[in-house]
């Protein structure tokens, strides 16, 4: 039994990164109707601008800045790429999209691989994380714990910002009729750019939270991506709060399986996804279009 | 021809016997000219085949491309007036992609030799078609020891290191050192299994005993289950039978959740170069492990491997399996220019290379055994502290060296199929 218990917490850290990254693509699919397939480069690359920040023969800054500098950083690329190439793709079918970002995606990689190879490079925990307690049931590292908290806040601070302030507002208005919100002198490409900009932020803020847990690789992103777009589809497309509670569930279920059934444990989100979409084709939460 | 249609029939039985004979002799002339004709073809296509983009592409992948390339330079055949091409292809650690490419390489683009291959289970699926187009197999990436035992190959030569070796080394060093108890966890494909069966077989041999373990999928980004699992096992050794990126993650991971610190003791049983390099020294310090190849050994190595890291985009050094398929090129180019020519035909320079002892800069003095196993010292390393290290690849001391016919599969033990001839 207490060997459950741990196992569920470690499921839940994994929940946090599948949250974390899927809740941007279900910010950047509900307000541009983009699928969004360069999330995971966009993650390593929040990771790779946290190991420049700290490894470079200038400035060395760590961690804690790192967490907010990447994503800006990263934040910033994505609302190049929106302004430039994105854009342009409005009212499109989906599939223009998502081969865009798949293309975009297969660059950056490809760059990323031909510089710094594919095993990747170490990224030390901060001092203030280092360490571990015992919880009676398992040993935690401190560092995993902070990543669940940390997580979660911003997860919930991005539902509310979204769904309950007056910006969130205008950002849904835009979504549903863009010509009309214009009307009211709100610029609506901008504040699209910025939405980008903030999705894309998420997945770099995930790339530099998982650093000092898994190698800064340039295929981190590659391999976690298919399995949180299967999250988002089984949360539903575009649903924010379903986003998030799918994340954590199946990190759970994802670590449950580990234990249970390891030989299965990276086929059981599949699984999961195909009988969401037997019987509920929008996913859990998502409505009918 | 008609009318002799009558008499023919009659004599029958001695025209039969004459058609034999002029058949024979006109295969042995056929054969004579072929021979003329293959001694003075010299054209050769060499494919580098491996994982040129995933968890395995750091120690083969482009670097096995490159290592190919300089064994074909050193070689000095070109002045000779030889031919050499090579090409290249990523096999995604798929095997079906794997034998496609290996395929097409033969009937479309007509190579002579394929070399790398890691992952053990392409590196299988690729050696029978290697034996059914008649070409040869350097393999230097993958770890199965099958490859020179119960699967082995009158193509195959298997070059640098296998499972036996890592189970015999750090594996029979970590029991004797008193981790009598065992928890494994095994990359779940051919390489995993081998690994773990020939560990196995060194620690209950030694008196110890396998307490559990758990078989992960390839290519796994978290390991924290599992290493709950090996620390509640309560072994002493926790057996690492993974490889690349998910050797790195395991033991970073096992760091995390103070799994060393609490008194188990981790055994990476294959680790190169280019993972130590990705975990960093502060974690990686003092593991135990085993090579065949380091670029710091003497200044033959040395001087291979500046000459490597130069051309490499990222400055890397070589890790053994780039190191195996140099030497492995260099030996298979000598047995061509001993040949006079390329016979195309696989079975017969293997054969001329095991006839061959072989000698290079990187693995020194060996030989290629009947069952296509390459034996040369395999050594066993430590990883240096941070503090101890003077530069960026500058990882290993040497604790150890473990002569060839010690390391690898003694012939009496083989099953291999070449043997009972």
């Amino acid at each position: 039994m207490q060997a459950l218990y741990a196992q569920l917490l470690v499921g839940l850290i994994n929940g946090s990164f599948y949250a974390l990254l899927s809740l941007g693509l279900a910010v950047i699919f509900g307000m541009l109707n983009i699928i969004n397939f360069a999330h995971g480069a966009l993650y390593m690359m929040g990771a790779f601008v946290a190991y420049f920040l700290l490894n470079n023969d200038y400035l060395s800054i760590g961690y804690w800045p790192a967490l907010l500098i990447a994503p800006i950083i990263v934040g910033i690329f994505g609302m190049i790429l929106e302004r430039t190439m994105l854009q342009w793709l409005t009212g499109l079918d989906h599939l223009y999209g998502l081969l865009l970002t798949f293309g975009i995606a297969l660059i950056v990689q490809g760059v990323f691989q031909n510089y710094f190879g594919s095993s990747g490079l170490p990224y030390a925990i901060p001092d203030q994380l280092k360490g571990g307690m015992n919880l009676g049931f398992m040993f935690l590292p401190i560092y995993r714990g902070w990543v669940v908290v940390f997580s979660l806040i911003v997860c919930l601070g991005t539902w509310f910002l979204i769904e309950k302030t007056r910006l969130g507002g205008y950002l849904r208005a835009a979504t549903e009729n863009p010509t009309l919100v214009r009307a009211f002198g709100i610029n609506v490409p901008r504040m699209i750019t910025l939405t980008y900009g903030l999705g894309v932020g998420l997945a770099a803020l995930a790339g530099v939270l998982s650093a000092p847990i898994n190698q800064v690789r340039p295929l981190m992103g590659a391999d976690l991506i298919i399995v949180v777009f299967a999250v988002v589809v089984i949360g539903g497309m575009g649903s924010i709060m379903g986003s998030i509670i799918t994340g954590f569930a199946l990190g759970v279920i994802e670590g449950m399986t580990k234990y249970f059934y390891p030989e299965a444990s990276n086929t059981v989100v599949f699984v999961l996804m195909v009988l969401v979409l037997l019987v509920k084709p929008t996913g859990l939460t998502g409505r009918a279009a | 021809m008609a009318k002799k249609n009558g008499e023919e029939k009659i004599h029958e039985g001695s025209h039969m016997k004459k058609s034999i004979a002029s058949f024979l002799l006109g295969t042995a002339l056929a054969v004579t000219s072929a021979g003329a004709a293959f001694a003075q073809d010299k054209t050769v296509k060499i494919g580098a085949l491996s994982d040129q983009s995933g968890l395995y592409a750091d120690l083969g992948g482009p670097g096995s491309t490159l290592a190919a390339q300089m064994a074909v330079e050193d070689s000095g055949l070109a002045a000779k007036g030889w031919k050499i091409d090579i090409i290249s292809g990523d096999h995604q650690n798929k095997p079906d992609i794997g034998t496609a490419i290996a395929r097409q390489w033969f009937d479309v683009d007509k190579v002579d030799i394929i070399v790398d291959v890691p992952n053990s289970g392409v590196a299988l699926a690729v050696n029978n078609v290697i034996k059914e187009k008649n070409g040869v197999y350097i393999n230097s990436g993958a770890a199965t020891s099958d490859l020179t035992n119960a699967q082995c190959s009158p193509n195959t030569v298997h070059w640098t290191y296998d499972t036996y070796m890592l189970a015999h080394t750090t594996g029979q060093a970590l029991v004797k050192a008193g981790g009598d108890s065992w928890f494994f966890l095994t990359a779940d494909y051919a390489f995993g299994a081998a690994l773990e069966r020939d560990t196995t077989a060194v620690v209950t041999a030694n008196g110890g005993k396998i307490v559990g373990g758990v078989k992960h999928p390839l290519n796994t980004p978290d390991f924290s289950s599992f290493l709950l699992q090996a620390q509640a096992s309560k072994a002493k050794i926790i057996g690492l039978a993974n490889a690349g990126g998910d050797t790195t993650n395991t033991i970073k991971q096992a760091a995390e959740f103070g799994i060393v610190k609490g008194g188990q003791k981790l055994a990476a049983l294959l680790l190169f170069l280019t993972d130590v390099k990705a975990i960093g020294l502060e974690t990686a310090q003092g593991l135990n492990f085993t090579e065949t190849f380091y670029w710091d050994m003497d200044d033959k190595t040395r001087a291979f491997s500046k000459k490597f890291s130069g051309k490499m985009k990222n400055g890397a050094m070589p890790t053994m399996v780039q190191a195996g398929v140099y030497a492995g090129v260099r030996h298979y180019l000598k047995a061509l220019d001993a040949l006079g020519g390329n016979p195309h035909d696989g079975v017969k320079v293997v054969e001329k290379m095991k006839s061959m002892p072989t000698e290079d800069d990187l693995f020194g003095k060996g030989e290629i055994q009947p069952n296509g196993r390459t034996i040369h010292s395999a050594y066993l390393f430590e990883v240096k502290t941070p503090s101890e290290s003077k530069g960026p690849w500058d990882f290993y001391k040497l604790v150890g060296t473990v002569p060839g016919d010690q390391a690898f599969t003694p012939l009496s033990e083989s099953k291999c199929a070449l043997l009972k001839k």
